[in-house]
Formats: structure tokens, C-alpha cells, sequence
């Protein structure tokens, strides 16, 4: 893999956003080296650990709630056309809504604790895994069903065996987005109303005093907390069951 | 030897947004025990359709299949379909595709089973490869040995060597004769490659244009292994050409060697499988 041009463009950046500052003689904006020392500062009083911990404890909770949810509906959804017809219009026309736009009912039905961001979470999560695993199912050829019934592989045991190791390319790529798409919320669903996690680092930095240089060292921290996510995602995509859809 | 499969007055039409399209028109045949038929037609008159049908994915319109001596309801064991796509599984390995064919057996039988057939059809060392990981030509022997595995009485094949390149598909279709020779299974095969039903078939069907009936059938009486070049060879092959409607006079001759070149590479890749029912053979 080649990691020299990227870290030429970041150098590059962070060059050109050291020079702006200094150029520029801003006393509110940050230099890079301010938001290292920030984000130092944050590390030794510990509370850089607790606003991480707190954001990836919401994020893991209301995703891994969506996941239990969206997989098993979205194999029915795409095993039994019933269930599709059924499910899919009320599906397509909650999921454009922005988990944003339920902030309001959630602080009005869940409050302002953990239950919140967590229920935003899940609803930020759950519709990307529902349709990517439906399509997984319907993408499956005919012929894979066709070497099971001939096998007399049949019902639950066709489920188990054909239906979900055939979709489960598609799944781990719907957990993916979702994944990305839950660490976006998290921090929004911090901003609002609650006393940890780094979205409410955000705020509060700002709040309390302009301090600029801790609102860019959590947006970093964000950044990088979601690329390692991303990461570790990935690793899934290497298990020898699924290669077969990803790899040639 | 008595009939294996036997199909009387089969028909099957489906619905399609510009009415009702007639497939099959009225089929009557029957294989023996231990045949090998092809099934030969036009592109698109029904020739999938019909194995489908007998296999049991279908249910015919009106006739009766029986095979066995049993009406066909549907797919089982007693006979296993291997088509152009190709049906082995890709999430799991080559011994895998073999346990999961076998499953309801004492894991050491299937495991024994598995290798016996993983050996018969040259695979022995990829046991655990994946079938990303493995050639076209290797898939197809999976996919036959997972067949045989199972102990099926009957193969159902679809253009099983289509998509492969001319090389892989002769010396397959030379390796399927060898193993038949042990196993003898009854074989109903669909091809549009004139040569491969010359090679490998007992007897060939030769069915019209959509809506299909069975035009005529053709005697292979030549023993194996088979000299596709031979003059009586190439007399049944234009003959068959003919009654399939292409018109071999026309030309200057070389279409009668067919879409793709297979001939001079029969003649250089000589099948040596066994002779087998040399009882109705002829002289080469």
C-alpha cells in the first residue's frame, strides 16, 4: 500500500493551516501544535478517555440493537415477498428522514441520559443494514437454491445453510455503512444534551471560554476514532467465508 | 433394460406480458437405465425447460414424467442437475460442497465419501481450497464429484462445459466418459454443441423450434473411445446439422464443423477413456 502521497497531502495541509493562522495574527484560531498541546492536556486531566469511551459506549450500544434488529428483518424481506411488500414502503420513506430530525422526540420521549443518542444510533444504523441485507437475499442466483432443494436441503436448514452464508457479503457491507453512518450521529446526538462524549466536547470547549483548540483536537479525535472503525470493519471483509464476493 | 425415465405427452406454456407462450408441445420420450441421452435443439426452444421439468424444478402443464418408476414432485437426490452456471457453493471449500451434499451421514462416512470422490475426479490436494481459489475446468469436477457423491442415480445436464474454454471442455468431457464407465449413471444431457452430443451420447433427441416436440432421434452406435473425425461421424453430424436447420451446403463446408473449432483439437486430444457397452459397437 502506498502511505507517501496521502501523508504528503496531510503534511501539506497542516502547513498550510499553521501558516494561515500565523499569517493571518488570529488570537481565537488555533495552530496544529495548539491543538497537540490541547489534546495533551485533555489525555493527562483523563477526560479525553471518558468522552471517547462515552461516545463508542452509545455508538456500540445502539448499533449492535440495530444490527439483532435489521439482519433477521432484512432476511425476512428478502426471503418472503409478503414481508417485503409489507415492510419496504414504510422503510423507504423513514429512512431519508436525518436521525438530526428526531432529536426533538427523543429528548421529549427519552430525555436527556444515555437512552437518547443511543435510540438516534439505532436509527441511524438500522435502515442501511435492513436494505443492504434484502438485497443480499434477493441477489442470491437461483442456482445456489436450486443445488440445495436438489441436495433436499429444505426450510430452515436451507436458511441456515445457503440463505445467510450467501448474504453475508452483502450484510457485513451494510454494517459497514451503518457503522459510519452511527459514529456521524453519535457526536450530533452529543451536541445537544448530555454532559460526556466528544461531541459534547465540542460544545462545551467552545461554550466554555472559546477554547478552539480543544473543538479542533475533538474533531480530530473523531476523525481518527471513525477511520480505526472503518479499519476494523474491513477485517471482516478478509474472513475466507465472504471473500469470495469481494476478492477475485 | 428397462426405462428410467419416461416422458409422455409433456407439455408447458408460460404467461408473458404478450400472452400465453407456448414451450413444450406435446413431448414423448424414454431413456434406459445406464443411457446417455443429449437433447439437442435451436437456441431458445425449450430444451432447459424440459430438464427442468424432468428434474422436478417444474411442473408440467399436462403429460406424466415418471422416473424410476415414480411420478416426478420435485428436485431429490435421485437425480442431481449440474448446469453452465455452475452451483457450487463460493462461501464454502471444495470438501465442504461434498459434506454439505452428504448431510444426514455419520461425519466419518462423508468425510471417507468426500475424499473417494475428491480423488475420482483428480482434485486430491484442494480438499480446502475455495472455489475462488480454483479454476473453471476444476469447478466443474467438484460439481460432478459432489453429484456422484450423493450417489445419484441420474445426471442432469445443462450445457455443463459451455462456458469453458475448447481445451478444458474436451479433456471433461473425455473424463466424464471414464467415470461413467464405472458409475453408469443414466445421463440426460442439453448441449447446442452437435460434437458434444456425438462424443458422449447414446442416443440424440433432436427437438424443432419453439413451441418444441422431439423431431427425430439418432442413433450413436460408434464405441468409445470416439473418432469425431470419422466419416460416419461427420455423416451423422451433418445430418443432425440438417435437421437443426442449418445448412450446410450453402457453405464452402467449414460450418459444418460448428460454432467453434473442437474437431482438429478431438483429432490431437484423443479421448482414451475405456471402451464401454461395446455390445452395440460397430468398427470405428
Amino acid at each position: 500500500m502506498n502511505f507517501l502521497s496521502p501523508l504528503a497531502l496531510l503534511v501539506a495541509l497542516v502547513a498550510v493551516w499553521w501558516f494561515t493562522v500565523v499569517a493571518s495574527g488570529t488570537i481565537i484560531f488555533p495552530t496544529p501544535w495548539d491543538v497537540v498541546l490541547g489534546t495533551l492536556e485533555l489525555a493527562r486531566l483523563g477526560s479525553l478517555w471518558d468522552h471517547i469511551a462515552s461516545s463508542l459506549f452509545r455508538v456500540g450500544a445502539g448499533y449492535l440493537l440495530a444490527a439483532a434488529v435489521a439482519i433477521p428483518l432484512g432476511l425476512l424481506m428478502g426471503w418472503f415477498e409478503g414481508v417485503f411488500a409489507t415492510l419496504n414502503p414504510l422503510i423507504q420513506i423513514l429512512r431519508p428522514i436525518s436521525p438530526i430530525a428526531w432529536i426533538p422526540l427523543a429528548i421529549l420521549w427519552f430525555g436527556v441520559g444515555n437512552v437518547s443518542p443511543i435510540f438516534l444510533i439505532f436509527l441511524a444504523s438500522v435502515f442501511p443494514i435492513i436494505v443492504e441485507t434484502a438485497a443480499g437475499v434477493h441477489s442470491i442466483e437461483r442456482q445456489y437454491i436450486r443445488a440445495a432443494q436438489n441436495f433436499g436441503v429444505s426450510g430452515l436448514a436451507l436458511f441456515r445453510q445457503v440463505v445467510i452464508p450467501a448474504s453475508l457479503p452483502h450484510i457485513i457491507t451494510g454494517m459497514r455503512i451503518s457503522l459510519g453512518v452511527a459514529w456521524l450521529v453519535v457526536v450530533a446526538a452529543e451536541m445537544i444534551a448530555l454532559r460526556s462524549g466528544l461531541g459534547y466536547l465540542i460544545i462545551d470547549s467552545r461554550n466554555a471560554g472559546n477554547r478552539y483548540d480543544l473543538v479542533v483536537a475533538g474533531m480530530v479525535i473523531i476523525g481518527l476514532t471513525g477511520l480505526l472503525l472503518d479499519i476494523l470493519m474491513r477485517q471482516l471483509e478478509k474472513l475466507k467465508g465472504v471473500r469470495w464476493r469481494y476478492a477475485r | 433394460m428397462h426405462a428410467k425415465i419416461v416422458v409422455s405427452d409433456v407439455r408447458k406454456s408460460y404467461t408473458t406480458d404478450k400472452g400465453p407462450l407456448t414451450v413444450l408441445a406435446g413431448i414423448d420420450f424414454s431413456v434406459s437405465e445406464g443411457e446417455f441421452v443429449a437433447l439437442v435443439g435451436p437456441s431458445g426452444c425449450g430444451k432447459t425447460t424440459l430438464l427442468n421439468n424432468i428434474a422436478g424444478f417444474e411442473r408440467p402443464d399436462h403429460g406424466e414424467i415418471i422416473v424410476s418408476g415414480s411420478p416426478v414432485t420435485g428436485p431429490s437426490r435421485q437425480g442431481i442437475t449440474i448446469s453452465q452456471l455452475g452451483s457450487v457453493f463460493p462461501w464454502l471449500t471444495v470438501q465442504q460442497n461434498l459434506m454439505f451434499a452428504l448431510k444426514g451421514m455419520p461425519k466419518n462416512d462423508t468425510k471417507r465419501i468426500a475424499q473417494h470422490y475428491i480423488n475420482l475426479v483428480g482434485l486430491k490436494g484442494f480438499e480446502q481450497s475455495f472455489p475462488y481459489q480454483i479454476s473453471g475446468g476444476m469447478l466443474k469436477r467438484v460439481e460432478l464429484a459432489r453429484a456422484l457423491a450423493v450417489r445419484s442415480e441420474i445426471l442432469y445436464m445443462d450445457e455443463p462445459f459451455a462456458a469453458l474454454d475448447a481445451l478444458t471442455r474436451v479433456r471433461l468431457r473425455s473424463e466424464l466418459l471414464q467415470i461413467l464407465f464405472h458409475e453408469r449413471h443414466t445421463c440426460l444431457l442439453v448441449t447446442h454443441d452437435v460434437d458434444e452430443a456425438l462424443h458422449l451420447a447414446d442416443r440424440i433427441f433432436v427437438l424443432g423450434p419453439r413451441p418444441t416436440k422431439v423431431e427425430s432421434i439418432v442413433e450413436v452406435v460408434m464405441p468409445h473411445p470416439r473418432r469425431l473425425q470419422s466419416a460416419e461421424m461427420l455423416e451423422l453430424k451433418e445430418n443432425i446439422l440438417q435437421k437443426l436447420g442449418v445448412d450446410t451446403e450453402t457453405d464452402d463446408g467449414n460450418l459444418l464443423v460448428g460454432a467453434d473449432n473442437h474437431n482438429r483439437l478431438q483429432s490431437a486430444d484423443r479421448p482414451r477413456a475405456p471402451q464401454f457397452r461395446s455390445t452395440n459397437s460397430k468398427t470405428d
